[in-house]
């Protein structure tokens, strides 16, 4: 089945312009779990008739792994090229489904010319629901425990908190915390441009260490708000053999759950 | 007479050395690479006033914040009773702001009370260190002179703390046998507790040890305030500016080179002209502490070495090298050694030495998440993470060092725009499978 998902061209050639780009980022575009994810979200955005566009096969890495490791010219020749595409587009608005597209887009990209008013998904998730464009349906997490995991980049990184716990309440379940959450949440070892490499020697991954602390509050869903967490967490779940009874998605992916989307 | 004289001497000397020390200090600080940090005043001010003087970061550790507030408070506000003693040290009068009457009292009293809180704090602070051992005291940075100088701390300021009780005590003996020059003023409810022990004391005794305690008292203080800037001590003192230079912008910003930027300008755009040339050879990113920004190297003078940023650290917790905590004491180590250079030589001399590879190893660079757990954890505003990724900008950019895989992840997002191997004209498959 296809999505119906327009991009930049799309409106443009309609003589349209959509009121916000949805960047999906290269994990959400091409890991298979992952592209799960960018379908919930564009879904909900379709059953909420949001005007979105993507810019499909134009957009290219923003540069966050190449930054990280230090790679500084890598990052800024990614941003450069993104910079023009949304310029010439006269993008003012974009969601991000990834919390490290996320940071870089507000954050990196406004110092090489490219200044856009940048959200989260979770942040548009709650200001749809707050202007009443999305009701979730309760029911289907009745008396369930979801333990949320902070995003590096969202949380701590850009100060985001509260998006997503709002999200998460709305469904008819109980929302617990881990023992170390919000500011003192632990990552789940993918950011810096980790996941593209072997960790270096030491005892543990961090990923097990963070499943592991998780887990204590035996939930029945780990959500999460960020591909590459998701990845990192579900492993985690995998090496503690643990995939029977909790599963970890995304809050776009609750939500997609909860509506029958 | 003599008295005074030799006071006014120690204390001059004490002030002219400390401020040599700490212009030494600012000289080092100053090596680095200028930043902008004085936009947002306000907002700085307020920074300041909440992370240093209200201390907001400590709470998260509810026990350890109880204690060093403590302290903290001691410090402040025992403050005022240094004051008076210089002055009486100078002029030669004895307890000068007795003049205030109950008001004095109330002061005095205060302070005992402070001291013998402040005792109790230094001494469940040694238990931590010595007897429970807790684990962030104890990690692999943790070699001999970082718990020595913890411990020094901790102990001189027991035994300062002790003389100016005692003082005290010997005092208000005198004050009740009328012996001259003693006039009665103060309240004492700590030190009358103990001082019926020492009444058995001839009057010339007391005397004595009330002068070698009012002696020691001072000259601790002011030996200790010239420890202060050899020591992890100097927090004290730097915790005030740092926190007023914080980073005020998003953690998960890093900065941007605008170097570099000139440099992809041109290659996305050969027709642009290039910039002159600049005399100074310019370096992506940092090898030595010169390529730090002065923030940077505030930092490193600012660290108490508490180690709250390695005990949060995701990679330090699962066993790896890196210990943000260590690179703050390696890059004040290598300055302080850039300085000791340049106060033999005049100018730096190269030592064949460099914060790189002879402190910091590019293994413990490499396990960083950049989660920011460490500088979020920073009682005092520190930011271990941007000298992390300058370090990681030189070995990548300069060395071409990076760890293989990374390479990998570099070709492939410049080949295909996406750190996988994936054809860029696959990128909108996502909304066909299902």
């Amino acid at each position: 089945m296809t999505l119906k998902v327009r991009t930049v061209q799309d409106f443009i050639s309609n003589g349209e312009s959509p009121e916000i780009l949805f960047w999906v980022g290269c994990a959400s575009s091409f890991d298979q779990r992952a592209q799960k994810i960018t379908r919930a979200i564009a879904k909900i955005l379709n059953s909420c008739n949001v005007s979105f566009a993507v810019l499909g096969t134009e957009e290219v890495c923003n540069g966050d792994p190449a930054k990280r490791a230090g790679n500084e010219f890598l990052f800024q020749m990614q941003a450069l090229m993104n910079i023009q595409t949304l310029n010439g587009y006269g993008i003012t608005k974009i969601v991000t489904g990834c919390p490290h597209c996320f940071n870089t887009l507000k954050n990196e990209y406004p110092q090489l010319g490219g200044t856009y008013q940048v959200i989260h998904h979770s942040m548009l998730l709650q200001q749809l629901i707050n202007e009443g464009k999305l009701t979730i349906q309760g029911g289907k997490f009745l008396g369930k425990k979801i333990v949320f995991h902070d995003p590096c980049y969202l949380g701590r990184g850009n100060d985001v908190y509260e998006a997503p716990r709002d999200v998460i309440k709305k469904l008819d379940a109980e929302l617990f915390e881990a023992k170390r959450h919000k500011a003192n949440a632990l990552c789940c070892g993918a950011g810096g441009a980790q996941i593209f490499k072997e960790s270096e020697p030491g005892n543990k991954e961090i990923n097990v260490d963070r499943t592991e602390e998780i887990l204590e509050s035996k939930p029945d869903y780990i959500a999460v708000g960020c591909p590459f967490c998701n990845t990192m967490l579900s492993d985690g779940v995998k090496t503690l053999n643990k995939e029977d009874s909790v599963k970890v998605l995304d809050i776009a992916e609750l939500i997609e759950k909860a509506n029958d989307l | 007479m003599i008295q005074a004289i030799i006071f006014t001497v120690i204390l001059a000397a004490g002030i002219y050395f400390f401020a040599r020390n700490v212009g030494r200090i600012r000289r080092n600080i100053l090596l680095g690479k200028p930043l902008d940090r004085n936009d947002q005043p306000a907002k700085r001010w307020k920074t300041m006033l909440r992370v240093a003087f209200g201390q907001s970061k400590m709470t998260v550790r509810p026990i350890p914040a109880f204690f060093h507030f403590i302290i903290y408070a001691g410090f402040l506000i025992i403050n005022i009773e240094i004051l008076e003693i210089m002055i009486d040290g100078v002029a030669g009068t004895h307890r000068v702001f007795s003049f205030l009457g109950p008001l004095y009292d109330f002061l005095i009293a205060g302070f005992e009370v402070l001291a013998l809180l402040t005792i109790v704090a230094c001494v469940v602070f040694l238990a931590r260190r010595n007897i429970l051992k807790l684990k962030r005291f104890w990690s692999r940075e943790m070699t001999s002179w970082p718990r020595s100088d913890a411990n020094i701390i901790l102990f001189t300021e027991i035994v300062l703390m002790t003389m100016f009780l005692t003082m005290n005590a010997s005092d208000q003996l005198l004050q009740l046998r009328g012996v001259e020059h003693y006039k009665v003023a103060g309240a004492f409810p700590i030190s009358s507790m103990y001082a019926p022990l020492l009444d058995g004391m001839s009057t010339d005794g007391l005397m004595g040890l009330e002068r070698f305690c009012w002696w020691g008292h001072i000259i601790g203080i002011i030996a200790f305030l010239n420890y202060l800037p050899y020591s992890k001590h100097f927090h004290i003192i730097m915790a005030f500016p740092n926190t007023y230079y914080s980073n005020l912008k998003p953690k998960g910003e890093f900065t941007n080179l605008e170097s570099v930027t000139q440099e992809v300008k041109l290659m996305l755009d050969p027709s642009l002209t290039p910039p002159p040339p600049s005399d100074t050879p310019m370096r992506f990113g940092a090898k030595d502490v010169q390529d730090l920004t002065w923030k940077q190297l505030m930092d490193s003078y600012t660290c108490t070495e508490c180690g709250r940023c390695t005990s949060v650290c995701p990679a330090n917790i699962t066993g790896k090298l890196l210990s943000p905590r260590k690179i703050m004491m390696d890059t004040r180590d290598r300055l302080a050694e850039v300085g000791s250079n340049i106060d033999k030589n005049g100018t730096f001399k190269d030592d064949g030495k460099t914060l790189l590879n002879d402190y910091i190893k590019p293994e413990e660079l490499w396990a960083c998440t950049t989660c920011n757990a460490c500088t979020e954890a920073c009682p005092v505003n520190i930011d271990p993470l941007s000298i992390i990724i300058d370090m990681r900008r030189y070995l990548v950019m300069e060395q071409s060092e990076a760890p293989a895989e990374w390479n990998g992840m570099f070709s492939k997002i410049e080949n295909n725009q996406a750190p996988w191997q994936f054809s860029p004209a696959d990128r909108f498959n996502w909304k066909n499978e299902e």
